[in-house]
């Protein structure tokens, strides 16, 4: 990515541990302001971790280390006040359960207007205009009936919706959607991915979008980051790694996927499991589970190094670009035989 | 060839009261579902939440009664729930749910909640379980020092293969799967649905796999079955379901799988939120959120009919394209 300036967050050697067993290895990642950034992975790979981490979101027991920049500003270590002036009005955060973040017994306009009054110092009529706006412009048909109504006499879908006008109550500069659709039901998360996409459009804020669905990264999203055991392993642009995957992991990843617009062949999983945080495996931490490992990828880590085009990749032994074709088809057939 | 179970207009209804004083309501979680699964077959179940897809699995089981119609298992109709004859029967037909922590007894050894339907069903001597239970591990992936392992000890991909093992152990005809895959990771998911394929090859087992995931079901299942608010709307062969969708809630369902890669443009997005089981709309319960709707959809129930090519659907702008005789 560019100069400093163009960035709206910089990540630099983000480190987490939790009593004393690190989970995330340094992570650097930066957020340019209006993009749309994926973080893709598998259940503890860390890419919740990260913007938690970023965020101060974290429980006292973790403990961070690296530096987050907000245009700048150090985010690590911050005070309250710094931490408190960021959190809703700059960078805003939404998460898979959204009921549960929902507060059951205050009405949805009362909790949308009190975001905008903290955020905005928004009171009183105004706040409750801005707040009818809102849901308004996140898809909830006639707001001002429902302006009084209490999160559970709304569908998942629709507490998403509002979960979303909170989040954008503050104005931010950068949503996070922490596996936003999971819980949702296959139309109901279109209709969210589809909102998302158009919010982006019409507010111009960044969005980081962290799901293990290839699918619905490649819908939102613009650029891609692979993270495995708590480390960045591949980063490109949505076509360069959907349709040229360097890691195996990546790779193995998308062969893993069945297809709806195939036949029935059997599916390639990736063997083994992801390792655990306290015993992660010498060198290349996918070594164990990679097909294309050799000796070197055991004893030696991998750096994230720069390619090409603004990619990046971390593998000793990355899949061959014009092979990669090739390596799919041998693979099918390999599974066959098995 | 008689199917291996067959299910004719199962209706089941649970009583809702909404708030602490009103009336309970009636709710028909499954109205008048009827369909056959062939030995070693596959048959898909997909819908969303609320459609009705689980009740109607445990239905299939006897676990849940039925208020009107019957099941039928190997011809016979099912005895009545905790009789001696369906207790028997139950080894024939085994049930895994999404969360095998839950379906697991966190204080026994994995070995001895397989041995566990051998014990019940005293299906073999006690000296030859242990080789069955190995056998059994064998089958589906766990390696034998994780015998002595408590659910904890092992991670979610191997405990719902602990689950499946035990549900092989009594050798069932008939396996019905409530999302057994869904709360794995990919890689995860993948490796246990080959298994789970493998196992119904070698077996001849028939399974009925309920899931929300398309994906997974085109994989696994030959058949599928799409429900709407309690109503099979649309069944047909997996390949013919998945490459040609008739019924606009099928069509919106199938199009709203993201494909890595592709965009969202030019997909169907369905308006509207999946309703309320207990506020069931008139005539075609979809009518509210489709594209397609006429005048009749909103007043007439439309019908499970055939559509050619062992396909049948419930739609009245299908049956009136397909065959115009019958509209």
């Amino acid at each position: 990515m560019g100069t400093t300036s163009s960035n709206l967050v910089e990540l630099r050697d983000l480190r987490v541990a939790f009593d004393g067993v690190q989970v995330l290895h340094g992570i650097d990642l930066d957020v340019a302001r209006g993009e749309a950034l994926g973080l893709v992975g598998e259940s503890g790979c860390g890419k919740s971790v990260t913007w938690l981490a970023a965020l101060g979101l974290l429980p006292g027991k973790a403990s961070v280390s690296g530096s987050v920049k907000l245009e700048g500003r150090e985010l690590v270590g911050g005070s309250r006040t710094v931490l408190e002036s960021v959190r809703g009005s700059r960078i805003a955060m939404i998460f898979q359960d959204p009921s549960s973040s929902l507060n059951p017994v205050l009405r949805i306009g009362r909790q949308i207007a009190e975001a905008l009054s903290v955020h905005r110092g928004l009171g009183g009529e105004a706040a409750k205009a801005e707040a009818l706006r809102l849901i308004d412009m996140v898809g909830i048909p006639d707001a001002r009936r429902r302006y009084d109504l209490y999160a559970h006499e709304f569908s998942g879908g629709q507490c998403q919706r509002l979960m979303i006008a909170m989040a954008l109550a503050g104005e931010p500069d950068l949503l996070i959607a922490d596996e936003p659709t999971t819980a949702l039901d296959a139309t109901i998360q279109a209709q969210i991915l589809d909102l998302l996409i158009r919010l982006r459009a019409e507010t111009g804020m960044a969005t980081v979008f962290i799901s293990h669905d290839l699918g619905a990264v490649s819908q939102v999203c613009e650029r891609v980051c692979v993270m495995y055991a708590g480390r960045i392993v591949e980063e490109g642009s949505v076509e360069q790694l959907f349709s040229e995957p360097r890691h195996p992991y990546t790779r193995g990843l998308f062969d893993a996927i069945p297809r709806l617009d195939g036949g029935r062949e059997r599916l390639i999983p990736i063997p083994g499991t992801v390792p655990n945080p306290k015993d992660l495996p010498e060198g290349c931490s996918f070594s164990p589970r990679c097909s294309r490992a050799v000796e070197a990828c055991r004893n030696e880590r991998p750096p994230l190094v720069s390619l090409d085009g603004g990619r990046k990749l971390a593998c000793t032994r990355p899949v061959p670009v014009a092979a990669a074709a090739e390596t799919l088809k041998s693979r099918i057939a390999e599974g066959l035989l098995q | 060839m008689t199917p291996l179970i067959e299910a004719r207009d199962l209706v089941r209804i649970y009583q809702i009261r909404r708030g602490l004083f009103g009336r309970p309501t009636p709710v028909r979680a499954v109205d008048g579902v009827s369909l056959s699964v062939m030995p070693g077959e596959t048959l898909g179940i997909v819908g969303e939440s609320g459609s009705g897809k689980s009740t109607l699995g445990r239905m299939l089981l006897g676990i849940d009664d039925a208020q009107e119609g019957s099941v039928r298992f190997q011809g016979q109709p099912m005895p009545a729930r905790h009789t001696v004859e369906w207790r028997g029967l139950r080894a024939k037909m085994q049930l895994v749910f999404q969360d095998p922590l839950a379906a697991l007894d966190r204080r026994v050894t994995i070995a001895n909640q397989i041995a566990e339907p051998l014990e019940i069903h005293r299906l073999i001597p006690r000296e030859h379980q242990g080789s069955r239970v190995t056998e059994l591990m064998r089958a589906v992936g766990l390696r034998e020092d994780q015998a002595d392992r408590y659910p904890h000890e092992l991670s979610g991909g191997q405990r719902q293969r602990a689950v499946i093992a035990r549900a092989l152990a009594s050798r069932p005809k008939l396996l019905v799967c409530d999302e057994p895959v869904s709360a794995l990771d990919v890689s995860i998911q993948a490796q246990v649905v080959n298994m789970m394929r493998d196992l119904q090859e070698s077996n001849g087992i028939a399974m009925v796999f309920i899931s929300h995931d398309l994906k997974v079901v085109r994989n696994i299942a030959d058949r599928v079955a799409v429900m709407y608010l309690g109503r099979i709307v649309e069944e047909a062969s997996s390949d013919a379901i998945f490459r040609a969708p008739q019924h606009p809630y099928t069509k919106a369902l199938v199009s709203s799988v993201p494909i890595p890669g592709k965009p969202l443009e030019g997909r169907v997005i369905l308006q509207g939120e999946p309703p309320n089981p207990a506020k069931r709309p008139s005539g075609c319960a979809f009518h509210p959120r489709c594209p397609l709707a006429r005048d009749i959809c909103r007043s007439v129930v439309p019908e499970l009919l055939g559509i050619g090519e062992g396909r049948t659907a419930a739609c009245h702008v299908v049956a009136g394209e397909t065959t115009p005789v019958a509209a």
